[in-house]
């Protein structure tokens, strides 16, 4: 059981159809996510990564092949509530405080109160925001509210993080900080995540695996295994020749994989 | 303190036009008068007489202001002719009606919200409701339920509810569907239920639209009342007082009835926007 992959598409395909005519979003699509691994998918837009990111949450409805999650259809995996999401905007409530808004998924899963206000308690220290649960979501940065929509992804027990360009709207030094507490906490969670982007750094510093995807049709160019050691790695690894080489590689793929044409 | 020069100005404006126009509408009749007593009037003495005609065509803005402190003040307030009974037999009527169109807009929006079928069906008869002037409803529901033997409040609030369900409800099917892609797609990766979705985000998201439709509906609703009032000859309320005005010319009366009737709008709406105030600040949602 131990190593059956926890995301595993087999000739995913699907097809939105519109009034220009079908569009090809997703194409042969062929990957395993093995338990623990931190992936990042990223491409141009278009290239079809936060389709396949919906279709693993069944957010989307694939057209064609197979996808397991947790060894289940998508759409039993989230019934099950076997993922969390993160989406590119916080999206938090503003009539709830953070506390609040990260009890949100507690409350519809019917989670007890006490046990509430402990989860509560243990991922905001977790994201690193004690002290902040009773503020309202306009008194906190862009950051921190991010931050905040990560703890309630990780407020329920889902072995999966989903996260489409969570940091996207975010300057340069914050995103920094988040990715590095990213990774400190998906070691210290041991979850799977999948991660979107369009940061070629980002994919690499945070990934023990990187899809590079490339657009019409949306399909999977080439997959990346990162040399970099797994766990917390620490930001200057960003300057170190295997970090240079592997983002080379990445820039190389998306070339090749016509990401720079128009 | 900035705010009270322009206001007061515009206040000022408004009345000297106010005085203008009484002298300007009112002074044929001291012509006619004169001219049937055989006399001469100067200009200054028609000024004067314009302002204290007993059925002025336009009451000057004391005579108003009189009739009004006569109508509050000048009685007991549970005397036929004090505007504080009349007024709150209107008020009344209009808390019911405003009430139950509050309640039914509620309940229409929730259920076009939820079903595509009430959304085809309930919408156009609720449009095509408003289309219809009130003024040829309301004596029709006044008669009819009269044959039914009832009367006094209910039919009253019934006219307010017709006119005050319909901003709440285009306002809290806007408000309803509020919450983005985004936030639902949110819930749905919960597996969140109907139920949950509208508790936890529709409904708290509509409230800035809901109380911005029950401003719009809670001064419907008063003009509902009024207008219901009209019709049956009915002897209380701030309607009966404006009809016997017109009826025996007592136009002071009119106006003052007017005044209070405006008066008690922005009394209602102030009110429903101190409770949005606070709400929305209890949300959260005020910084």
């Amino acid at each position: 059981m131990t190593a059956a992959p926890v995301i595993k598409a087999r000739g995913l395909n699907l097809t939105f159809q519109t009034n220009d005519g079908p569009v090809h979003a997703l194409k042969d699509i062929d990957l395993d996510i093995e338990k623990g691994d931190f992936v990042s998918f990223i491409g141009p837009s278009g290239c079809g990564k936060t389709t396949f990111l919906r279709c693993i949450a069944a957010l989307e409805t694939p057209t064609g092949g197979e996808l397991s999650v947790n060894g289940m259809s998508a759409e039993e995996a989230r019934k099950a509530r076997s993922y969390g999401y993160v989406f590119q905007a916080a999206g938090l409530y503003p009539w709830r405080t953070i506390a609040g808004n990260v009890k949100l998924p507690l409350e519809i899963m019917g989670y007890t109160k006490d046990e509430q206000a402990k989860r509560v308690e243990k991922v905001l220290s977790l994201v690193d925001l004690e002290g902040f649960g009773k503020k309202f979501p306009w008194q906190l940065s862009g950051g921190m509210q991010q931050r905040a929509s990560i703890a309630r992804a990780l407020a329920f027990d889902a072995e999966i993080l989903l996260m489409d360009e969570p940091f996207g709207a975010l300057d340069e030094i914050v995103r920094d900080k988040l990715n590095e507490e990213l990774l400190k906490l998906w070691s210290a969670t041991n979850k799977t995540i999948g991660f979107v982007t369009h940061s070629i750094p980002e994919a690499v510093y945070l990934s023990t695996k990187i899809v590079v995807m490339s657009p019409r049709p949306g399909r999977i160019h080439e997959v990346i295994e990162s040399t970099l050691p797994r766990g917390p790695r620490p930001l200057d690894i960003r300057d170190s020749e295997e970090f240079l080489q592997i983002a080379h590689r990445v820039r190389e793929g998306l070339r090749a994989g016509h990401a720079y044409d128009e | 303190m900035k705010m009270v020069a322009p206001v007061l100005t515009v206040l000022a404006a408004i009345i000297l036009l106010w005085y203008g126009a009484t002298v300007w509408l009112n002074s044929q009749w001291t012509y006619d008068q004169a001219a049937r007593a055989g006399q001469e009037v100067s200009f200054s003495e028609v000024v004067v007489d314009t302002m204290n005609q007993k059925r002025p065509v336009l009451p000057a803005p004391h005579q108003v202001a009189e009739g009004l402190w006569q109508g509050v003040f000048g009685q007991k307030f549970t005397s036929k002719r004090s505007l504080v009974f009349h007024g709150w037999i209107t008020l009344s009527a209009t808390l019911a009606g405003f009430a139950l169109g509050t309640g039914l807009g509620i309940l229409l929006a929730v259920g076009i919200t939820h079903s595509r079928a009430m959304d085809l069906s309930v919408m156009p008869w609720a449009i095509a409701s408003q289309t219809i002037p009130i003024l040829a409803i309301a004596p029709m529901v006044i008669v009819v339920l009269a044959s039914l033997g009832i009367t006094g409040l209910l039919p009253k609030a019934i006219i307010a509810a017709y006119l005050s369900f319909f901003p709440v409800l285009v306002g809290m099917v806007k408000g309803l569907r509020a919450p983005d892609h985004m936030q639902l797609d949110l819930l749905k990766t919960y597996n969140a239920s109907q139920g949950a979705t509208f508790w936890k985000l529709r409904l708290p998201s509509s409230m800035p639209y809901l109380f911005a439709s029950l401003k719009v509906g809670v001064a419907a609703s008063l003009v509902g009342t009024i207008v219901a009032e009209l019709p049956a000859g009915a002897t209380r309320g701030l309607g009966a007082r404006l009809l016997s005005g017109s009826y025996y010319g007592q136009t002071v009366q009119i106006w003052s009835a007017l005044f209070a009737a405006a008066a008690l709008a922005a009394i209602l709406v102030v009110v429903v926007g101190i409770i949005e105030q606070i709400t929305l600040k209890r949300m959260g949602m005020v910084r």
